[in-house]
């Protein structure tokens, strides 16, 4: 956990929504907007207006959030839609994710950057394969929070026995997975019971609302703040600069990916292995003193070392992993399925290298949660571990300890398609400087 | 032996997290394509987009040429800005004026078609091409309307610059899948996640100039669509409609054709976050291009808009 955990909860509050087809997602992000009066008037005069034409008056919230022409026609949302609203207590960014099987991919893209997750449950459907997938891609993607908000509730009698089946058997299968914290919460977002406004027909149920949880919880910031990691973006070379003393300015920039730098601190340089002081650190408003994850900093070194984008200034005493044969969680997200043999271009931080992929270890069943051995492929939303190769090595974490340095995407050649998101499991090996006696 | 963090204050407020993912995101356009070019028109996105360019960059210069296309609609106070601005920068300037695309038959006008709007996309196109543009850095946000609520940071377009929002790219993480053929192009929008509320905080905590039609002044409107427009040569007051003076201000800038100005007294950064803070209708209400229709900005996307 990071330091800054202890004192700051995050005042911006990324969560995404998700659940089967016909849940309601976006009539509950609809009804989050409408009750906490972030709508404005021209769009709740577009609501009308639909709904004049299509709706026989009935105003669907649903279509605020699905905008594509083709959502509205088939009532469905295809895409992630990011709705950002701000209550006097914390600002929010929703990733509203499709529940189609076919758009799991989507969740994946709008849950990866989130803090929680909302997974939204037909009360009269109950636990369904969805609720399984979808928890498991939170849990695969380390979102601590997660909101069970069982929807529908005017459809089963506002009934307190049919909440506890649901909370029950999703109950039975949390334990295998990685969520620190789980709520259920009852509601209907037709009629906003529970999500902005206290349910009258629910008195059974003691716990927050919707909204109310969302701005209470206590949720610290995800960045790693123990090992330095500075993945190099892009090297900072002034052409031609009127000031002389930058003729000679070379810095490398990128975003902090873990930890805190200071000048005077000695770092390791990778692939080199080899040592230097940060002579200076330029922060977004000029020079500082020191610099910490997730800040976009440009590096000065004391010595003159032969950097590129890709290479990686770290810490010493906590020095990331050095391999180029990895074992790692996937989610599979492409029509093409993965099978062994086949070769890709992995882009982990700043670098991209080619990539083979050495064998498929297992993939997860969603109907039960068990992991199958030796599958013969990877279809399209499959989670599995593979093992891959690299053609470079790469300087890495475990993702469980660092999200940024621990992951990676693989792009299909040719096409360029976007093929999977990996998730690597912890370096068996630590990075050692070789030349230790090189640095002062 | 490197010391240990002490338990202080390593948090960073939500306007330096969008201004950290947004530099990161120029840094990613920067390193990875060859001829990005970054759009400016010398409104408040752009501007933000601007100074989070400097600081991505310096002590370097902006490693990009800045484009605008100018529609001829433009506010001329908001072109002035424009110019100066990139001159104080010592940027290079490219400008490629719709009027021009229409004369060499780039851009081809319905009859009697008054906006340009749909004009622009061609010699958008036109531009980017002529350059080898690989990658054009805009100042959109997914909060103003709702098919740029669908938008990745990196939106990837076709050889005929469309926006397929059925097939985008999964984007994960920070991990940006930049890669593009011959022929295909990105735009990418560090400002994805930020609102019309951060961006004039940024404007406020930055100190930044903004064109003066932002701030109230007096202008001769007509009331008309539901909306105050400025009277001026393109927009004749109609026989029927009166002229009047008000003190108004611009919330978005579009064309001066198609902007409707508000009524507002406020003079100050402070005024204008107060008067959001209280507002009850959005950004583009005041656009009459996104009014044509629901899928109006859905279909101008597909063919190759911002």
């Amino acid at each position: 956990m990071s330091l800054s955990t202890i004192e700051h909860p995050v005042d911006l509050l990324r969560f995404n929504t998700c659940g089967s087809v016909d849940d309601g997602k976006s009539t509950l992000i609809g009804r989050l907007l409408y009750d906490s009066k972030s709508l404005m008037e021209d769009q709740i005069a577009a609501l009308k207006r639909s709904a004049d034409i299509t709706g026989g008056g009935k105003i669907n919230l649903a279509n605020l959030t699905d905008g594509l022409r083709a959502e509205r026609e088939q009532g469905i949302t295809i895409d992630v839609a990011y709705r950002y609203f701000a209550t006097p207590k914390r600002k929010f960014i929703i990733a509203d994710t499709p529940g189609h099987v076919q758009y799991t991919r989507n969740m994946v893209t709008g849950a990866s950057s989130a803090n929680l997750s909302i997974v939204l449950v037909d009360a009269r459907q109950g636990v369904i394969e969805q609720s399984r997938r979808h928890t498991s891609i939170a849990s695969l993607l380390r979102i601590p929070h997660l909101i069970v908000a069982v929807n529908k509730m005017d459809l089963v009698e506002w009934s307190q026995e049919r909440f506890r089946e649901i909370r029950d058997e999703f109950e039975k299968f949390l334990p295998r997975l990685n969520i620190k914290d789980v709520r259920f919460i009852p509601i209907s977002a037709l009629d906003g019971d529970n999500v902005v406004r206290p349910s009258k027909h629910m008195p059974w149920y003691e716990g927050p609302t919707l909204l109310d949880h969302l701005e209470a919880v206590h949720i610290g910031s995800d960045w790693n703040l123990e090992g330095f990691r500075l993945p190099v973006q892009w090297v900072n070379r002034p052409e031609n600069p009127s000031d002389p003393t930058l003729h000679d300015f070379r810095g490398f920039s990128g975003q902090i990916a873990g930890g805190v730098v200071r000048v005077g601190q000695r770092v390791i340089h990778l692939p080199s292995l080899l040592c230097s002081r940060v002579k200076a650190i330029h922060g977004s408003d000029g020079e500082v003193e020191e610099a910490f994850c997730p800040q976009s900093v440009t590096v000065v070194l004391e010595d003159d070392l032969d950097i590129s984008r890709g290479d990686m200034l770290a810490d010493l005493e906590s020095a990331p992993g050095l391999s180029s044969e990895f074992h790692a969680k996937i989610c599979w997200m492409h029509q093409r399925p993965l099978v062994p043999g086949r070769r890709y271009l992995l882009k982990h931080t700043t670098q991209t290298v080619q990539a083979m992929v050495t064998g498929i270890e297992n993939r997860l069943s969603f109907t039960d949660l068990e992991r199958i051995p030796a599958p013969s492929e990877l279809a399209l939303n499959d989670i599995g571990e593979i093992h891959l190769k690299t053609a470079k090595p790469l300087y890495f974490d475990g993702y469980a300890n660092n999200r940024l340095t621990g992951s990676f995407i693989l792009i299909e050649q040719g096409t360029n398609a976007t093929a999977a998101a990996g998730m690597l499991f912890p370096p068996n090996e630590l990075v050692k400087p070789e030349y230790d006696d090189f640095a002062i | 032996m490197s010391p240990i963090p002490e338990k202080k204050n390593y948090h960073i407020d939500h306007l330096q997290y969008l201004e950290t993912e947004a530099i990161h995101v120029m840094r990613e356009v920067a390193a990875e394509f060859e001829r990005p070019a970054l759009l400016f028109s010398g409104g408040k996105d752009s501007i933000c987009l601007l100074r989070l360019a400097e600081k991505a960059f310096r002590p370097a210069a902006i490693p990009m040429p800045f484009l605008n296309i100018d529609t001829g609609h433009h506010f001329p106070e908001l072109n002035e800005f424009r110019d100066r601005r990139a001159a104080e920068l010592g940027a290079k300037l490219v400008v490629r004026r719709v009027e021009d695309a229409i004369a060499k038959g780039i851009a081809v006008p319905s009859p009697g078609e008054v906006s340009r709007n749909r004009l622009q996309i061609p010699t958008l196109l036109a531009a980017i091409e002529e350059f080898q543009f690989d990658c054009c850095i805009g100042g959109a946000r997914r909060d103003e309307e709702k098919a740029r609520a669908k938008e990745r940071f990196f939106s990837f377009r076709d050889a005929f610059g469309q926006w397929d929002p059925k097939n985008q790219r999964p984007e994960i993480w920070n991990l940006y899948n930049t890669r593009v053929n011959q022929g295909e192009s990105m735009r990418a929008f560090p400002l994805s996640n930020w609102t019309e509320m951060d961006v004039w905080e940024y404007v406020r905590r930055e100190k930044l100039e903004v064109p003066n039609i932002y701030f109230s002044h007096k202008r001769c409107c007509v009331r008309r669509g539901g909306q105050w427009l400025p009277v001026n040569h393109l927009v004749p007051p109609k026989p029927n409609e009166e002229v009047q003076e008000l003190v108004v201000r611009v919330r978005t800038i579009g064309d001066i054709i198609s902007t409707g100005c508000v009524e507002s007294p406020a003079e100050t950064i402070d005024d204008i976050l107060a008067e959001i803070a209280a507002a009850r209708v959005t950004e583009r209400g005041s656009r009459a291009d996104d009014k044509s229709s629901e899928a109006a900005m859905e279909d101008r996307k597909k063919a190759g808009y911002f």
